[in-house]
């Protein structure tokens, strides 16, 4: 049992987004408000976000900008990897941010354009509005 | 170092900003704009082709940063293939779509060829990269244009349709993001080929096996395999009918070919087959996908649903194929692509000219139709023997490739499930045609021509000449690819199982 929680300890940074996206998953299914769900979807996304960022962290690391006293123009001190943090999960995050943030605009806008056409984003209601159109 | 890889996919990225732009300025350019960019595209894929299969792949490295730190592009001859398949048809339906696109939306046309050359831009990306992050990027591109073109479609259930379509779409590229997580964790790279080279030695590794199973979900969500569907029935046959005919035909088969993808390059055959046991179950679920997709499509009474179950049950033939485990098995997926591509492209366009004339497409609608459009019908009847697979049509050879693939891999449900699904598309097209040939049209639906009674004369009413000649091109294209299936099968896909 006590390995099992050294196991959690050691690597809590997965345990936390895998919870995160179950949380943004299951507002996706069972919400019943079109906007809940896409606030679900967002924390879908940024619980990714959140996974490629912790493993890009190192222990005792610093940002990954190459210290001034390790010499001037590449020569003088080895530089050590393990000394700075990883920047490319980091960098790729800025590309997937940005790709969440255009799903979710389009994904409002599309809210907006149920709004206007049915008044409601409850989705009981909305199904109830087309089988209406459909029997009319 | 040639550059035609990068122009495949920066043309129709620069002519969706210059009709963006053009959009404010003088709506009347954009349409010139678009059809510029996607034949510079075409013609740059078409060249890409010819280089590919008499030199070898292509590995451009863009912005001329070497891989692993840059991004790669490289095309091989499976590709090559895939790329012409999609910028002739964005081409093409292009040219064909133009009348559509006045009569559906004649306030937004300039916004939407923008986002048409976007989908473009995503789709031969999602072609070309050697990447597995920038697939990523590449495949919400094409995810978040088509979310945007299907809302402009049924004003009802246009919106909400691509509503849903954005919840399960997102899941899926979530997963193949996460995917693409766990391989960098495991091997710091992410480049396919560097990748590839690792694999050998990872082979017991639970991270990859976990990267593998994620990638492979996501991109099941995304090509709509059986129990991942529900989005693609309302996405496909409430989107504009200029956005559709590209969409129906290239999105789900582009996601087959990044799983083709994934299995022959990124993760290697040997892995695949020898080292997991997946394949029988992925074969079955091919098999349910096919008899899922034909039942439900019987159940339909509007035409266009009805084709996209029809593609549904369509997934299920290259899914399983690939997943046989034998080179025939695997020809049969790749040549399938490419068929598929250009039978949906001919059955959509047929269906477009006929929402053109008719508005709606309920079969009961379509009464009399040989008479009234002949052309359109001739061009269905030629796309609906090819998806049955009668011999001189390209569907015939691909479906004969996946059959013998079956019966060498033993895997007589596969082989019964595509011979049934052959039987249901039979019953599912008679049914139109029964309805199109021998009833004759109601009153109100001919729009205003005498048709009172049985005897009297319909009016030949067809679609504009400009979507019969493609459809004309899109049906011989049909008949001519399976002429040369053998050539494209010796020359393009047996060189990439063999390697």
């Amino acid at each position: 049992m006590t390995e099992l929680f050294m196991l959690i300890a050691a690597k809590y940074n997965y345990c936390l987004y895998v919870i995160l996206m179950m949380i943004g998953l299951y507002a996706m299914i069972a919400k019943n408000n079109l906007m809940k769900k896409l606030v679900g979807m967002n924390i879908f996304q940024t619980a990714i976000i959140l996974f490629y960022v912790s493993i890009g962290f190192k222990h005792n690391a610093t940002i990954p900008i190459i210290k001034g006293d390790h010499g001037h123009g590449g020569h003088g001190a080895a530089i050590h990897a393990a000394d700075y943090m990883n920047p490319l999960p980091h960098v790729l995050m800025l590309t997937a941010i940005v790709v969440s943030v255009a799903t979710l605009g389009v994904a409002m806008a599309l809210c907006v354009k149920v709004y206007q056409r049915y008044q409601t984003l409850e989705e009981d209601e909305l199904r109830m509005r087309l089988s209406e159109k459909i029997k009319s | 170092m040639i550059h035609y890889p990068a122009i495949v996919v920066i043309a129709p990225l620069v002519g969706a900003l210059t009709a963006g732009i053009l959009s404010f300025v003088e709506e009347r350019y954009a349409y010139p704009a678009a059809l510029i960019a996607t034949g510079i595209s075409c013609a740059a894929a078409v060249r890409d082709l010819i280089y590919v299969a008499g030199h070898g792949p292509i590995a451009y490295h863009m912005g001329g940063w070497a891989p692993p730190m840059g991004i790669e592009y490289r095309i091989d001859t499976l590709n090559a293939m895939v790329l012409v398949l999609i910028t002739a048809i964005a081409f093409l339906n292009l040219a064909a779509s133009r009348p559509n696109i006045k009569q559906e939306m004649p306030d937004r046309r300039p916004s939407f060829y923008a986002m048409y050359l976007l989908f473009v831009v995503g789709l031969t990306g999602v072609a070309s990269t050697g990447d597995l992050f920038n697939l990523y990027v590449l495949i919400e591109i094409t995810s978040l244009s088509s979310y945007t073109m299907i809302a402009l479609g049924d004003r009802d259930r246009g919106p909400i349709s691509a509503l849903n379509y954005v919840f399960v779409g997102v899941i899926g590229a979530s997963f193949y993001l996460l995917g693409v997580g766990y391989i960098y964790i495991k091997t710091g790279t992410l480049n396919m080929a560097e990748f590839a080279t690792m694999i050998p030695t990872l082979q017991d590794s639970t991270t990859i096996l976990t990267a593998f199973i994620l990638c492979l979900v996501g991109v099941f969500i995304k090509m709509a395999l059986f129990p991942l569907h529900v989005w693609l029935p309302n996405a496909y046959s409430y989107a504009p009918v200029g956005f559709a005919r590209i969409v129906a035909p290239l999105m789900t088969k582009v996601m087959v070919y990044v799983m083709v993808r994934l299995m022959i390059t990124v993760f290697g055959l040997d892995y695949i087959f020898i080292k997991l046991h997946i394949a029988d179950t992925l074969v079955w679920l091919g098999t349910i996908a096919i008899l899922a997709g034909g039942v439900m499509a019987l159940a339909q009474t509007n035409l266009k649903k009805m084709l996209a179950y029809i593609i549904v049950c369509e997934i299920g033939y290259m899914v399983g194929g690939a997943w046989l485990g034998n080179n025939l098995g695997l020809t049969g997926a790749v040549l399938h692509i490419l068929n598929d591509g250009l039978m949906t492209f001919a059955l959509f366009l047929a269906v477009g000219n006929m929402v053109y004339k008719l508005d709606r497409v309920q079969i009961k609608d379509l009464k009399g139709l040989f008479a009234k459009m002949p052309w359109t019908m001739t061009g269905f009847v030629l796309a609906a023997f090819s998806i049955v697979g009668v011999p001189p049509t390209c569907g015939f050879f691909s479906k004969w490739y996946l059959i013998l693939g079956a019966f060498k891999a033993g895997a007589w449900h596969f082989a019964a499930a595509l011979i049934m699904s052959s039987l249901i598309c039979a019953v599912l097209f008679f049914k139109v045609f029964e309805v199109c040939f021998f009833e004759s049209p109601d009153t109100h639906v001919g729009h205003g021509s005498d048709t009172h009674g049985r005897h009297t004369t319909v009016a030949i009413q067809e679609a504009p000449a400009i979507s019969l000649a493609v459809l004309g091109i899109a049906g011989i294209s049909l008949i001519v690819v399976g002429m040369y299936s053998k050539t494209i099968v010796v020359r393009l896909i047996w060189p990439l199982l063999r390697s």
